[in-house]
């Protein structure tokens, strides 16, 4: 094994690197969401935790069900093409089972965070916001006038996470990750946190990671762990590897609809079980099999040899 | 006809959609019927447009119908893929973007939106989804289209909070707060179709559907209808319209 070997457990990583209080940032756009990471969160009763995510999804909604967050950082609150995450709104709208409070952006302005963040700059300009009312119910979002004399323009301040876990298709031992696919935020967020968990489909060879470098989203330089948990982000999915488990989106919305019914489900899928292969193993092989999707691959393409 | 072959309101909204986008490039697509029409728009008229959505896609060709923006099936196929940075910086924040589709679940004279609550923000009643891209979406397209279905909940008089804005206070507005896009073009409804063309740029009925009058519009919206000089008949679906919705975009009639 080389010396730069951070292969761990989800285990190990969530107890790590997670502390009660801390900044978390799981993101993925539709895609590539660390469902793994987030039910060893939950197993593990981290506390008061501020959840930083451009769309919360289903895994931000069973976190705050499970009771880990003080405060969700976001832009889009909804179960993508299904409609209400119940979990959430209990807690905004009733505060079931504890208050949260929360801070609200649009897309690209949590995007522009984490640049700023990834950037260290003091902050992010963007043509947003204006005539909206979310800069009178978020006092982050400000106007500045441009040095240059071209009137107001809206910033956002930097988001540095205390950690994040971003899930991909493969890496090196090291945290070299090849990622393919809808890029979402992944790079941004990972340049920006302060602690980087890649979690990965597939450990490969650094050889691997070498012969496709324009493929690699995120170099080992800035990873402190990786995470090798196959369909670690299910239901949502990973290009090319598992597809969306839509029928699990649409299942949710039954489920979530109170709070007790969704602590029943928390029970059975997440505290009942040890890790992500008793998941897996609970899951079954048929719905595996039902979200694999056919091939269709690339042309491969020539880097050229130098010398 | 029978029952299972009458035209629903979301049929009537997806093909009047789909036949004002004719003559657009590059269309920013949200899920549901917006998705619909769009497709619809590329698989009759215009096989060039190029579908862009927020999740990172340029020029996507789904092969399936996708549940959410950010579907797999986006990404197969598509012209490129890219990060939601430069999506927003590059694409939208580029003026790349000719139309973009927009909803809510309230709308005001001025076309801005609201998505984010009803009721009082802090205490709401409804919490919303929020913004997602819609806000810079809003400021930055060159041109927007809502598809909405009309009712008296939706088309208020008094937004209970403005999250993406449209003409905002009418006239010149948009212009004075520097937005690069010209803002709410029309709107889509099942009962008639808006456009916004007088100077105080606000909501003017111009076409109504088979079976509505000025007076059932009027009755569904919140505040006195601006009413064109010429009310001009939203034409009804070919049936060839119909089936490419039926029996390749949508054939388990999940958004009928």
């Amino acid at each position: 094994m080389s010396a730069n070997n951070k292969l761990i457990t989800m285990r190990e990583a969530v107890e790590r690197y997670v502390t009660d209080g801390s900044t978390v940032a799981i993101e993925g756009f539709t895609a590539f969401i660390c469902f793994a990471a987030a039910h060893e969160i939950i197993r593990q009763r981290k506390r008061d935790l501020v959840l930083c995510r451009l769309t919360p999804d289903l895994i931000y909604d069973q976190m705050i069900a499970a009771g880990v967050a003080a405060k969700l950082v976001f832009s889009y609150l909804g179960n993508p093409g299904v409609g209400s995450l119940h979990c959430i709104r209990r807690a905004v709208e009733q505060d079931v089972p504890r208050p949260l409070a929360i801070e609200e952006y649009s897309h690209f302005g949590m995007v522009g965070r984490y640049m700023a963040g990834a950037a260290d700059l003091p902050f992010f300009p963007l043509r947003s916001y204006t005539g909206s009312d979310l800069p009178a119910v978020n006092d982050l979002i400000r106007f500045v006038e441009s040095p240059y004399g071209d009137g107001p323009i809206a910033v956002v301040p930097p988001l540095k996470p205390d950690v994040t876990f971003v899930h991909a298709q493969r890496a090196d031992v090291s945290g070299n990750t090849h990622l393919w696919g809808l890029l979402g935020t992944q790079k941004e967020v990972a340049f920006a946190s302060k602690k980087v968990i890649i979690v990965v489909e597939e450990i490969v060879d650094e050889d691997v990671i070498r012969r496709d470098p324009n493929r690699t989203l995120i170099p080992g330089l800035i990873v402190d762990a990786v995470v090798h948990e196959p369909y670690g982000a299910h239901p949502s999915y990973v290009q090319g590897y598992y597809d969306r488990d839509n029928d699990f989106y649409l299942k949710w919305d039954e489920w979530s609809r109170d709070q007790s019914t969704t602590e029943a489900w928390l029970d059975e899928w997440v505290y009942a079980l040890p890790d992500r292969a008793a998941y897996l193993e609970k899951l079954g092989k048929g719905t595996l099999d039902r979200l694999s999707p056919g091939d269709l691959k690339a042309d491969p393409i020539n880097y050229g040899r130098y010398g | 006809m029978d029952d299972t072959n009458k035209i629903s309101p979301s049929e009537l909204m997806i093909v009047a959609a789909s036949r004002e986008l004719k003559g657009n490039r590059t269309v920013f697509v949200g899920v549901g019927v917006p998705n619909i029409a769009c497709n619809l728009a590329r698989r009759s008229h215009s096989p060039e447009m190029e579908l862009v959505y927020e999740s990172g896609v340029f020029g996507a060709q789904p092969a399936r119908l996708p549940l959410s923006i950010g579907d797999p099936t986006l990404v197969s196929g598509a012209t490129s893929v890219v990060s939601m940075a430069d999506l927003f910086m590059l694409y939208l924040q580029g003026g790349l973007i000719d139309v973009a589709l927009l909803g809510g679940a309230q709308i005001d004279r001025y076309g801005n939106l609201n998505t984010t609550v009803i009721g009082d923000y802090n205490k709401p009643r409804t919490r919303l989804p929020g913004s997602g891209g819609a806000c810079e979406i809003a400021i930055n397209a060159r041109r927007i289209f809502m598809i909405m279905r009309l009712s008296k909940r939706a088309f208020v008089g008094k937004l209970d909070f403005m999250t993406s804005p449209g003409h905002v206070d009418g006239g010149d507005t948009r212009r004075r707060l520097g937005m690069p896009g010209l803002g709410p073009e029309k709107v889509i409804t099942d009962k008639g179709l808006f456009t916004f063309d007088n100077p105080e740029r606000e909501m003017m009925l111009v076409e109504l559907a088979r079976g509505e009058t000025v007076e059932s519009v009027q009755a569904a919206v919140g505040w006195p209808l601006r009413v064109a000089d010429e009310l001009r008949e939203m034409l009804p679906p070919s049936a060839a319209e119909l089936e490419i919705i039926r029996e390749q975009l949508d054939p388990q009639g999940l958004y009928r």
